[in-house]
């Protein structure tokens, strides 16, 4: 695999305080990655060092395979960084010819991104005139000028309507689609779910974990069950080698699986011993549940 | 070089204040010279005729035009702080960085702006004083009109050198008004300092010194010209004597100072987190 971005050791110290705190993991090509944590554990802290707005304190990243500086690597990365900022006094075609001079590419872009996020009718009007929903979206428009080969979003639904949200969210999806790699930090678990397939998460500037989302912690899921006779089903989950763990609340029992084992299985396994559920539902942790078992944990 | 200068003017031109501090700043000293060179009759009891004094003779009127022009420079001073202050509040320097302008070439885009507006200043202020000068002046030889020419490049390289200093503290103060207020401080700074050295050795050495510092550097490239002007008029009056002309040294320093807070505004941008 191709590695976009390689952070080593990265620290970073605020005085006292140690907002990045040893950070390496690797972006490879063709991905989409979520940098996932709670606010002030580091996500923008990391994406400002590596986008050369924030400086280091220890350690290093590289851009691509490491020939290219920083300089000039930002040239083939778009990025958009908690707020879209631009000048409020010039349209939006004015604002991205800006863009397109700094990143060296040609203005004939300019229409082409406005109508894949969907600002072309109101590419004259001026940007302070726009709805926060649209100065995302041209703030995206922005960032895929140059067709970037890895496209950096920092938290782009933050303080958007749920249509807003939504819009950004499809524009994400259209844009993966095309095998553009995708760096999202962001708080909103869901999100980071929704769209991504692998993860980083943060907390306190110290990572986690790193890798597929669907390998966050090693687990086989859970059943959730409900009997006319608990006692009894109770005592049989207790006596089962497959459940490691169980839990009682209200009527509803959840038994926690240390090994896979079908869902037939369970219930023909149950009946057979004279149990009938009432309520059988079979379950993988949701990124929120293992998020809070991993940030618990440590 | 013309792509970031490209890139300044783009932001300057397209935000209405700044175009109409710029305009004002060219043509406001352009009109009070060209007005200044008319004959103007008071409520008719006499007229007043500048030209009549001498003042607008071959080289008189290059020293007289420079100083008088560079009087006006406070307006695009205004435009400078803005133009760094505008960068800081709407964030648009940080997604400039972002976007693949390096920090390097984000001064320099400034820099060459401050350059390019302070050219055409003195282009104009040059031209204006050429033709006001042919129009009036008892002296029309070649070699008087070019003598003293050098206060031309006396007010480019002031200019440069005072724009720079606003440069260096828009990037400090980060917001327009506190950096004019640091430019207005760093003034009374000087003369404390200069009130200092008077008391603690004399008068001349104080001067000497007070002759490097930035501010006082700049304004003293092109000296007053009222008192060459009377002068002339009392050519036997010798304590008018004075010595009113641009060295070499003055520009040195000034240049030094425009080097130094060029470089100090990259410094300050290169270690601060955005």
């Amino acid at each position: 695999m191709e590695p976009i971005l390689t952070l080593n050791n990265l620290t970073k110290k605020f005085g006292h305080l140690t907002a990045v705190k040893d950070l390496s993991f690797t972006i490879n090509k063709g991905n989409i990655y979520g940098i996932l944590g709670p606010n002030g554990s580091g996500k923008s802290t990391t994406l400002g060092i590596v986008l050369n707005v924030v400086n280091k304190t220890s350690g290093d990243f590289k851009w691509f395979d490491g020939n290219t500086s920083t300089h000039d690597a930002l040239k083939k990365v778009g990025a958009i960084i908690e707020r879209p900022n631009f000048y409020p006094y010039m349209t939006a075609t004015q604002n991205l010819k800006l863009v397109c001079n700094i990143k060296g590419v040609d203005y004939c872009k300019i229409d082409e991104k406005l109508e894949v996020v969907g600002l072309l009718e109101r590419k004259h009007s001026k940007f302070s005139t726009y709805s926060l929903g649209m100065k995302q979206r041209l703030a995206i428009a922005s960032a895929l000028l140059n067709d970037p080969e890895i496209l950096i979003l920092d938290e782009p639904t933050n303080g958007l309507d749920p249509q807003g949200i939504h819009q950004i969210r499809e524009i994400i999806k259209q844009i993966a689609e095309k095998g553009t790699t995708i760096l999202l930090a962001s708080h909103l678990l869901d999100e980071v779910e929704k769209v991504c397939s692998h993860v980083v998460v943060l907390r306190k500037g110290v990572k986690l974990y790193s890798g597929r989302v669907d390998e966050m912690i090693s687990s086989h899921g859970f059943f959730e069950l409900k009997s006319n006779n608990q006692e009894a089903l109770i005592a049989l989950l207790e006596n089962h080698k497959s459940v490691s763990n169980i839990k009682i609340k209200d009527n509803l029992i959840t038994a926690f699986l240390n090994e896979p084992i079908d869902s037939g299985t369970f219930n023909q396994y149950l009946f057979n011993q004279g149990i009938v559920l009432t309520h059988l539902v079979q379950r993988k942790e949701s990124l929120e549940e293992q998020f809070l078992q991993l940030t618990d944990k440590n | 070089m013309f792509r970031l200068l490209n890139l300044e003017l783009q932001k300057l031109l397209l935000n209405r204040t700044s175009k109409i501090l710029i305009f004002i700043s060219f043509i406001l000293p352009f009109f009070v010279i060209l007005l200044s060179s008319l004959k103007i009759n008071v409520f008719g009891f006499f007229t007043l005729e500048l030209g009549e004094l001498g003042v607008f003779n071959f080289p008189v009127i290059w020293h007289l035009t420079t100083f008088f022009a560079s009087q006006f420079k406070f307006f695009f001073a205004i435009v400078v702080v803005s133009m760094i202050g505008n960068e800081y509040s709407n964030k648009t320097i940080k997604q400039n960085l972002i976007d693949g302008l390096s920090k390097k070439e984000f001064i320099l885009s400034k820099f060459y702006a401050i350059v390019f507006f302070s050219i055409i200043s003195t282009v104009l202020i040059g031209l204006i004083s050429l033709c006001i000068g042919l129009y009036y002046s008892s002296y029309n030889e070649f070699n008087i009109v070019i003598r003293e020419t050098n206060f031309l490049f006396a007010y480019l390289v002031k200019l440069i050198g005072f724009f720079s200093l606003c440069l260096f503290f828009g990037m400090l103060a980060k917001r327009s008004a506190f950096a004019l207020a640091f430019v207005f401080i760093l003034y009374i700074v000087e003369w404390i300092t200069f009130g200092l050295l008077t008391w603690k050795f004399n008068m001349d050495i104080a001067e000497k010194i007070q002759n490097v510092f930035p501010l006082k550097s700049m304004y003293k490239l092109i000296d007053q010209p009222f008192q060459r002007v009377a002068m002339s008029k009392f050519p036997d009056k010798g304590e008018l004597m004075y010595d009113y002309a641009v060295h070499w040294y003055e520009i040195a320093i000034v240049l030094a100072w425009t080097a130094l807070f060029t470089f100090l505004s990259y410094r300050l941008l290169k270690k601060r987190d955005l």
